[in-house]
């Protein structure tokens, strides 16, 4: 994990939780807080530089609520890992709100090889500790801990 | 948590070291999106779900006496696959066989004459002489057991208002044991400890071929008898004296582990004088122990003890001090040879990012909720 990461799109908190890992992610609007808390998790699970993005995967979630339909798409990725292999590298993102939020992804990454990928942390669980989205003046932040 | 003996002294094993782990590093992977090789397809997946390490033994994955030397003998029979959601099984169903990354480990320890605080009950769990290997393994249900806790934290979210049940962190989401969502969490959560139990089993399993195959031996004559496999995360009901009465309840051991005293009537024939074998992990620098359970234990916490050191550090914090290249040069020089599928992931665990667990033993000690038996030191490690 490199841990100088682009500190406009997420930061690792280090005093939040020893045994696991705790980030805040930030955007301007939903469809860029999404990716870059999908980015944090990317980060986490492999060094970027080695994960190629030559394969799409598109799926559609939706949730009445805005938290949960983050938990829900930040899980999917983990789902995705392990059931399909992938690891991913790109994250798109687009948020419709309504009465039922609708989120569309499209996630870019590759099959998982340990031979060509240097591979990190295999997260186990998005958790609800401490888990919170909200609008702070102009921008979203949303904090997340993960099990590890 | 399992633990399992062999009759090699570090004398035997010494030479072949590296081989030993590196053939189990191949033969049991780990870290992130490993497949494990039990290529088992949805109807046998359910009978894991059901069966746990009765499946395995069944389908030659172990031997009939593993069975009563683990807890539950590996196998909780309250288990409904109907409850597990088929994310869950996707997401698990190839996972059985694998390590996993973070704290979880295969590691090669011997026992030091010095480190054997009760030799007769160390002997009576197959632990006879100083210089003595055995295997270690740290690991549990995998994505499939986090897949299920994820889907039932969703679901109880949902119901706490008609629950009328308020919780100052959502992770704490939570039913009454009674309603159905309570009770259909605990035949699910069942299923996930069957499936932690089998994984365990299937990677005993694969430790006796490693053994095997290195020297060249069978592993029957060479004694790789299970001392006990013990779970450091599960929910069970429970008969427990309270004020006097006898009471059922649901005792949740989370970071903790089950600590029976002799003549408790669930442990198994052979435990019955001895009391249930406890199983706590440090870190991988500095060793872990073998420990039995009490009555005090009983009395005082429910018949549970620690489950292993606890980190003092964080793992960014660990990863500052020192590069996984450096740390597992540094422990060869110490005589412990570690291979990983991650170095950051190694760097993570380094020794010192974890509380003395010696400290730690002498805390379950002093509060007599168990009793260290034997001290085990590492020599060989694998991690996620």
């Amino acid at each position: 994990m490199n841990i100088n990461n682009d500190k406009t799109k997420y930061k690792f908190l280090e005093d939040i939780a020893i045994a696991d890992i705790a980030f805040e992610a930030y955007g301007k609007d939903l469809n860029e807080l999404f990716e870059n808390a999908a980015l944090a998790i990317f980060e986490l699970s492999a060094d970027l530089d080695t994960v190629d993005a030559s394969k799409k995967v598109e799926f559609e979630l939706e949730n009445n609520k805005l938290d949960n339909l983050l938990y829900d798409f930040l899980s999917e990725i983990l789902f995705l890992k392990d059931s399909k292999y992938m690891v991913f590298k790109h994250a798109h993102v687009i948020i419709e709100e309504g009465k039922k939020n609708k989120l569309k992804a499209v996630l870019e990454g590759d099959k998982i090889n340990p031979e060509v990928q240097s591979l990190e942390n295999d997260i186990k669980a998005i958790t609800m500790h401490m888990f919170e989205l909200k609008k702070e003046k102009n921008n979203w932040k949303a904090t997340v801990v993960v099990d590890i | 948590m399992r633990l399992v003996t062999t009759n090699l002294t570090f004398k035997d094993v010494q030479p072949k070291l590296k081989e030993l782990v590196d053939t189990m590093f191949k033969t049991v992977p780990s870290g992130v999106g490993s497949r494990g090789f039990v290529d088992a397809n949805k109807s046998q997946f359910k009978e894991i779900m059901t069966d746990g390490s009765k499946w395995c033994v069944e389908n030659g994955y172990g031997w009939q006496e593993d069975l009563e030397r683990t807890e539950g003998h590996g196998r909780i029979d309250w288990a409904e696959p109907e409850k597990v959601s088929s994310k869950a099984i996707e997401r698990g169903i190839k996972q059985l066989g694998t390590l996993g990354s973070g704290n979880h480990y295969l590691e090669i320890q011997i026992v030091k004459a010095e480190n054997i605080f009760d030799e007769e009950l160390a002997k009576k769990f197959g632990i006879h002489t100083s210089e003595q290997v055995v295997v270690m393994v740290h690991c549990g249900s995998r994505g499939f057991g986090h897949q299920i806790g994820t889907d039932y934290l969703r679901i109880f979210e949902g119901m706490m208002k008609k629950y009328n049940i308020e919780v100052y962190d959502r992770e704490l989401a939570c039913a009454p044991f009674q309603s159905n969502e309570g009770q259909d969490y605990y035949k699910a959560m069942a299923c996930a400890a069957n499936m932690a139990f089998s994984n365990r089993q299937v990677i005993l399993h694969r430790i006796r071929e490693g053994f095997s195959k290195v020297f060249k031996t069978e592993a029957e004559k060479l004694d790789m008898h299970m001392v006990y496999d013990v779970a450091h995360n599960i929910a069970k009901l429970e008969e427990h004296t309270i004020d006097g009465h006898k009471k059922k309840l649901v005792v949740h051991r989370k970071g903790s582990t089950r600590a029976f005293p002799p003549h408790h009537p669930e442990l198994a024939k052979i435990f019955k004088e001895t009391g249930q074998p406890v199983i706590i992990g440090g870190s991988m620098e500095t060793g872990s122990f073998l420990l039995v359970g009490t009555q005090k234990a009983m009395d005082e916490t429910f018949g549970s003890t620690a489950h292993g050191s606890g980190r003092t550090m964080s793992r960014a914090a660990a990863k500052r001090q020192v590069r996984g290249e450096q740390l597992q040069k540094d422990m060869e020089k110490r005589g412990i040879y570690v291979k990983a599928t991650s170095m950051p992931g190694l760097a993570e665990e380094a020794g010192f990012a974890y509380k003395n667990i010696t400290d730690v033993i002498d805390a379950v000690s002093q509060a007599g909720i168990s009793k260290p038996v034997v001290g085990l030191k590492p020599v060989g490690n694998i991690k996620g």
